[in-house]
């Protein structure tokens, strides 16, 4: 960089360009806050939505799925489960039938939560809709 | 070392190192049970696995950042530190509390770990790598107050510089984005958007900052360039980071029911960050050209040059890879985005952290370098790490491109566990590299160990 170019200059050009953009980041988040109640329908979120986002939070479900493509990759996407399932029956008896030692043989193993009936009911009312979310048509297929 | 109270620093680079050890331990678990998916179930499942792996990542960085910043605002401020007792009280806090998390992942199933630290009363676990207990949450704040105190007290009685300000900005920043942890609403999509405020805002924005500190203050030292010409760089390559990495985060933004101009601004802006990457990479080897003396500490040069090469491949190239919304409507979620992650992580943080651990350790120890021996063992320490995290990023995106295409491209796509089985060759590949890793990393440890001829500190 020639001597022109001095430190108080790369330091203004600092500031100046990350308060802009900080606050056109702030004016962006503005205006999704504005648009979001249209996509996410919050309209839904019922108090089962709630608790059922509870359980998939206490039981850490985002250390092996990913849910809207976030979290980790070794077992299935959930955000589509739903409809990937054909509904919340599906889900229910696969959570409640994962044995606490294990299936047998060299595969993935998903834990034994022990989750009451009315749990699995709220996980199934959660994932139902986090599965409404408009996402831009993400994931491209229903596999997920 | 100039100052006594640089000595803080020690414990914190200790305690980085051992809890290294401790997350790629936790790694080589996962990368097994990729392939072996009942090793050690039930007694450590994946997802306790990872959190593991994670917070230890995120854990052992923020040890080495403070103890980075412990040894450098002394020197830059040309004090002593405000309160060296501080500085320590705070190390055991912040030592004992991180334990106590990671024994409690391991001891209790984690919805019990949930009940017992009260999470029901404000829910703020079981995101990922937010997924520490209230408790550990408010502890992080505390000990990052707690040392932002004892720094900047610091800074204002002694010389400003820039790159102790350009430090703690990054240091601030890290505390103040880090309060967003605090906010989860049941909403999922608002959930997520105020999560990347943390995550985003700190890898890709303020951590870039503290980032771009160590790695000035080490290349001033080792290469005796002017300061004013490398604080000039520092302060070109962070307002690129913010100008770019800020509005980048729109990249985060594309399919979490955001709206779809996101994939525009996040698009354009984050096509751009990796250029204050390849910055940083110029930067580096320019100025150990324009090397004024022949620092004895050749390792610590190794880790600089190292740490801008693999920070701009890791960050910047495999970023870009999977960036733009049209290929990103397809990476999303994949190994991919494990690829990257693996490679930016150890490129940018881990190996600015052990640049300044290479340079700072021996003057702790009260030498300029360490003996020829240690350096050599230092150095292939340093290659086996960089080229064994090499091919698990190449391993992982091959992965991850032919799991795109079975689940996700071909006309007749596949479940997720089908198209898992077909990449499984990859998967055992990466473990096999995982190992080469730690051996690297063993040797790394022994290299502090081997004694040989040094020339005092001057």
């Amino acid at each position: 960089m020639s001597q022109a170019f001095t430190k108080s200059m790369a330091r203004n050009i600092f500031f100046g360009g990350s308060a802009f953009f900080f606050l056109l980041l702030v004016a962006l988040t503005f205006d999704t806050m504005q648009v979001l109640p249209k996509r996410d329908h919050r309209e839904n979120i019922t108090p089962a939505v709630e608790r059922g986002k509870m359980v998939w939070e206490k039981n850490n479900c985002i250390g092996c799925h990913t849910l809207l493509g976030e979290g980790a990759y070794y077992a299935p996407e959930l955000g589509n489960v739903y409809a990937r399932r054909g509904g919340g029956e599906f889900i229910k008896a696969w959570i409640k039938s994962r044995p606490a030692e294990g299936t047998p043989g060299n595969r993935r193993q998903m834990p034994q939560f022990n989750l009451t009936d009315q749990e699995l009911d709220d996980m199934v009312a959660f994932l139902k809709w986090t599965g409404e979310i408009n996402t831009a048509k993400w994931p491209p297929n229903i596999e997920g | 070392m100039q100052y006594q109270s640089q000595a803080v620093a020690k414990p914190y680079f200790i305690a980085a190192i051992g809890l290294f050890v401790g997350q790629i331990l936790f790694g080589l678990i996962m990368g097994l049970q990729y392939v072996m998916g009942d090793f050690l179930f039930p007694a450590i499942p994946f997802n306790v696995a990872r959190m593991v792996h994670t917070n230890l990542l995120i854990v052992w960085l923020l040890f080495g950042f403070m103890g980075a910043a412990y040894y450098m605002i002394p020197e830059e401020s040309e004090t002593e530190l405000f309160s060296p007792k501080l500085a320590l009280l705070t190390f055991w806090v912040f030592l004992v509390a991180g334990a106590l998390t990671i024994v409690g992942y391991l001891t209790v199933p984690y919805a019990t770990l949930a009940k017992f630290t009260f999470n029901d009363l404000w829910p703020t676990m079981g995101r990922e790598f937010l997924e520490q207990p209230l408790v550990t949450k408010v502890g992080i704040v505390l000990v990052a107050l707690s040392m932002l105190f004892n720094l900047t007290m610091t800074v204002l009685k002694g010389r400003k510089t820039s790159i102790s300000i350009v430090l703690l900005m990054g240091l601030w920043g890290l505390a103040v984005f880090f309060l967003f942890s605090f906010y989860n609403p049941s909403n999922l999509v608002l959930d997520k958007y105020f999560w990347w405020w943390t995550v985003h805002l700190w890898v890709e924005g303020v951590w870039e900052l503290i980032l771009g500190s160590l790695l000035a203050f080490v290349l001033i030292k080792v290469t005796g360039v002017d300061r004013e010409i490398i604080e000039k760089w520092l302060y070109m390559i962070i307002a690129m980071v913010l100008i770019t990495g800020i509005i980048g985060m729109g990249h985060h933004y594309y399919w979490i029911g955001t709206p779809e101009y996101w994939q525009w601004f996040g698009s354009v802006f984050s096509a751009l960050e990796p250029i204050p990457f390849f910055m940083m990479t110029v930067f580096a080897f320019n100025m150990v050209n324009r090397r004024r003396r022949e620092h004895p500490n050749k390792a610590a040069v190794l880790w600089a040059l190292g740490t801008g090469v693999m920070a701009f491949l890791g960050a910047g190239v495999w970023g870009f890879l999977h960036t733009l919304a049209p290929v990103n409507f397809y990476t999303h979620g994949t190994q991919i985005t494990a690829a990257h992650g693996h490679m930016a992580f150890y490129g940018a943080y881990a190996m600015v952290v052990m640049t300044i651990i290479s340079y700072a350790m021996p003057m702790l120890r009260g030498r300029a370098a360490n003996s020829e021996k240690s350096q050599v063992l230092e150095m292939w320490s340093f290659w086996l790490m960089t080229v064994a995290m090499v091919f698990i990023t190449l391993f992982l995106t091959a992965a991850g491109i032919l799991q795109v295409w079975l689940q996700r491209v071909s006309t007749e796509p596949l479940g997720f566990m089908a198209a898992q089985d077909q990449v499984t060759l990859f998967y055992w590949l990466r473990e096999i590299s995982g190992v080469i890793f730690l051996i690297g990393l063993v040797l790394y440890i022994i290299s502090f160990f081997v004694k040989g001829e040094t020339k005092e500190a001057a």
